[in-house]
């Protein structure tokens, strides 16, 4: 890149900058310092437009990204952790996919896009998370650099002494608005989370999405609703004449301040039944935060599938309570999140911990196959399974003999019947530890007529089969 | 006042005659605590479920913390998990159960509930299932056996506690433990809105959800064993 002056260097790999080289650097000094450098001239009008389409890439996170040139991408991740089971866990997959993608990056999150920013590029860690009300603190001892000033503001404040943004914060602001310009302090304050700073977010492109702008801003859960109807009705049109239904909704919170807030909500199987949109949208409104008002709703329907057109359910007597349940199931898994609402199908196995494989909640198939299922055996079967077989010490006369008594969490039963042993082989197809191993399984019944499911590990010939050990596994 | 009435038959006399309506009322909502250190685990309760909703037919949602139901033993006791959707609500168990109870397109509703449940929570649930007509049970468990707060009050209509009852000794020319009898529960009502407690013995759930009064004839159940399996 040149900067009018001389060619510089803009950007530099990690090994690059291993050897020690710097951004800004001429690059005739590069050069000599690195023999055989490999020079590629900047691109900053590709390099912004991969930015671009890297933010809506992350679309797949959050339903509210933005380029933040030249290096960064914001996403509004409010609402949106507790799909991934955390704010942790979604960096962690966030970054891995990035890495997939064979880019290094590093992720933030706090409570104010500024903070994010500055951490992400100043902090340490590749991943950190800020506690809500933690951005001043954990801000405090970066560098002034981080709080996005023009270069002559950051050596203005360097020459006073001023280093951290802990030490600026606690400048009275007077003086330094006089000196350097309101700009300081509104970077401080976005930072700080003292002035909401907005996000234009992209949109992906082809999506259908509906706007409603509003001459008055409105801020109660009724107007909410009313707007939400009115919303749904005319993408459910659109959603109608093309023949899709809706798998994720979108609805996009504009204040009057310029900032966002989002509710995204997601269907098991296309929806284009309005009733059951506005009830999913609605049950999450009461999270909104109007603050001063909001002057415009806007709906995005990012993921939408092919939904054949089907009869209205009204003039059916009796609707299907398939169809019935899914608006339930809809709401529960868009409050609990993914994985938490299921059906379990039969899988053809003797392996207990394999048999019921969770499958989703609207699946059609999992209906009437466990009775006459293979996976069905015709020994007794506990309704309740320990998370994992739990060992315990049992006292059996010889290796084919159900135990005598046995001591689990530290309580000693005495059995008084047990049937067995069935044998269950382990599946040598999936893993080559389990070629051999051998489980024995029993029955038994202890003095009080309770009855538990053992099993003794290994056949009692073979050592390759398992040390002969019991463990409890489940419970009659 | 309930909108789809009714009630839903044990189908033993014995039982039936006790409970208002001649049975489980439907459109409301049933307790089952398990008997000494059971009610950890909550196996004979889960059961008991089961066999109950193995006899009322439609959708059945099963929420509990997390999934420690084994579906082969669900089976056994007469319940399809084909027709079971089931729910990890972690500490939202009670939440969702009301919600699951409000809606009229599931037939029953069975929660593990694990230790208190307040007097307004219990009258919350009461009324869920009165509105939509669903049979709710819930499976309380707690970390402490015999916990008083599984005895406290509450709104629902029945309370029931299921416990194991010892196998008769085996044969004396048969000593070696083996084979295992149809297992007989301890069957308690400990309440019952309108009528009174009372207890009885019974043979466990067979593969239809069907119970029976054990027999008191010393030489075994009025129900074959079950069948010792060969080796395969």
């Amino acid at each position: 890149m040149h900067d009018g002056r001389r060619n510089i260097v803009a950007s530099a790999s990690a090994a690059a900058r291993g050897l020690g080289l710097r951004l800004g650097m001429p690059l005739a000094q590069a050069q000599a310092m690195v023999p055989g450098l490999t020079v590629r001239d900047a691109a900053p009008a590709e390099d912004a437009a991969a930015l671009e389409r890297l933010a809506a890439w992350c679309l797949g996170v959050s339903p509210l990204t933005a380029a933040d040139p030249p290096d960064g991408v914001w996403i509004d991740v409010t609402g949106c952790a507790h799909l991934y089971g955390g704010e942790e866990p979604l960096l962690r997959t966030l970054l891995s996919r990035l890495g997939r993608k064979s880019m290094q990056a590093k992720a933030a999150i706090a409570d104010t896009p500024g903070a994010a920013h500055a951490l992400a590029r100043f902090g340490d860690a590749s991943l950190t998370i800020v506690a809500p009300g933690g951005a001043p603190g954990a801000m405090a001892l970066l560098p002034i650099a981080a709080l996005r000033l023009d270069p002559a503001t950051g050596n203005g404040l360097r020459r006073l002494g001023l280093r951290q943004v802990g030490q600026l914060a606690k400048v009275p602001r007077g003086p330094l608005a006089r000196r350097f310009g309101h700009n300081v302090l509104l970077r401080l304050d976005q930072a700080l989370g003292r002035v909401p700073e907005a996000i234009q977010p992209v949109l992906p492109p082809g999506v259908i999405a509906v706007r409603r702008e509003f001459v008055e801003p409105i801020s109660t859960p009724e107007a909410f609703h009313a707007v939400i109807q009115v919303l749904v009705a005319e993408a459910c049109t659109v959603l109608d004449a093309s023949g899709k239904g809706a798998r994720q909704l979108d609805l996009v919170f504009e204040r009057v301040d310029g900032t966002m807030q989002v509710l995204r909500v997601g269907t098991a199987r296309p929806v284009r039944h309005a009733p059951h949109l506005v009830r999913l949208l609605g049950e999450q409104v009461e999270t909104v935060e109007p603050r001063l008002g909001i002057e415009a709703m806007r709906l995005v329907l990012p993921l939408v599938e092919p939904l054949p057109p089907s009869q209205d359910a009204g003039l059916v007597p009796g609707e299907a309570p398939q169809a019935d349940l899914s608006e339930l199931v809809d709401r529960l898994l868009n409050r609990l999140g993914t994985g938490t609402v299921y059906r379990l199908h039969p899988t053809e196995t003797d392996v207990p911990e394999r048999v019921q494989q969770a499958t989703s909640a609207l699946a059609d198939k999992a209906a009437a196959t466990w009775v006459s299922s293979a996976a069905m055996s015709p020994w007794p079967r506990p309704v309740r399974l320990l998370r994992r077989p739990e060992p315990v010490e049992a006292l059996a006369l010889l290796p084919s003999y159900p135990p005598r008594a046995f001591t689990w969490r530290r309580v000693r039963h005495l059995v008084t019947r047990a049937d067995g042993p069935e044998r269950i082989t382990g599946e040598w197809w999936r893993a080559t530890a389990e070629r051999d191993a051998v489980r024995d399984y029993w029955t038994v019944e202890n003095q009080a007529g309770r009855r538990f499911w053992l099993f003794r590990q290994g056949d009692g010939a073979d050592p390759a089969t398992g040390s002969l050990g019991w463990f409890l596994h489940g419970f009659f | 006042m309930p909108t789809r009435s009714g009630t839903l038959p044990f189908g033993i006399d014995a039982i039936d005659r006790r409970l208002p309506g001649g049975g489980l009322m439907l459109g409301a909502v049933h307790e089952v605590q398990a008997a000494g250190p059971d009610t950890d685990i909550g196996a004979l309760p889960t059961s008991f479920a089961a066999s109950i909703l193995a006899r009322h037919p439609g959708p059945v949602l099963w929420i509990g913390q997390e999934r420690r139901v084994f579906s082969p033993g669900l089976v056994q006791a007469g319940l399809d998990p084909g027709r079971v959707v089931f729910v990890d609500a972690g500490r939202a168990v009670p939440l969702v159960t009301e919600e699951a109870l409000r809606h009229p397109g599931v037939a029953g509703v069975v929660a593990e509930l694990d230790g208190r449940l307040d007097g307004v929570a219990s009258r919350r649930l009461q009324l869920a299932a009165e509105g939509s007509g669903v049979l709710g049970l819930l499976i309380r468990l707690s970390r402490r056996f015999d916990d008083p707060a599984l005895n406290e009050p509450s709104a629902a209509a029945t309370r029931w506690r299921v416990g194991p009852v010892p196998s008769p000794p085996a044969l004396t020319h048969e000593p070696d433990m083996d084979g295992m009898p149809r297992p007989r529960w301890q069957l308690s009502l400990l309440r019952c809105r309108g009528s009174e407690g009372a207890s009885w013995i019974v043979e466990g759930a067979d593969a239809q959800g069907r119970l029976a009064l054990a027999s008191v004839l010393v030489d075994g159940p009025a129900v074959p064993a079950r069948r010792r399996a060969g080796t395969r």
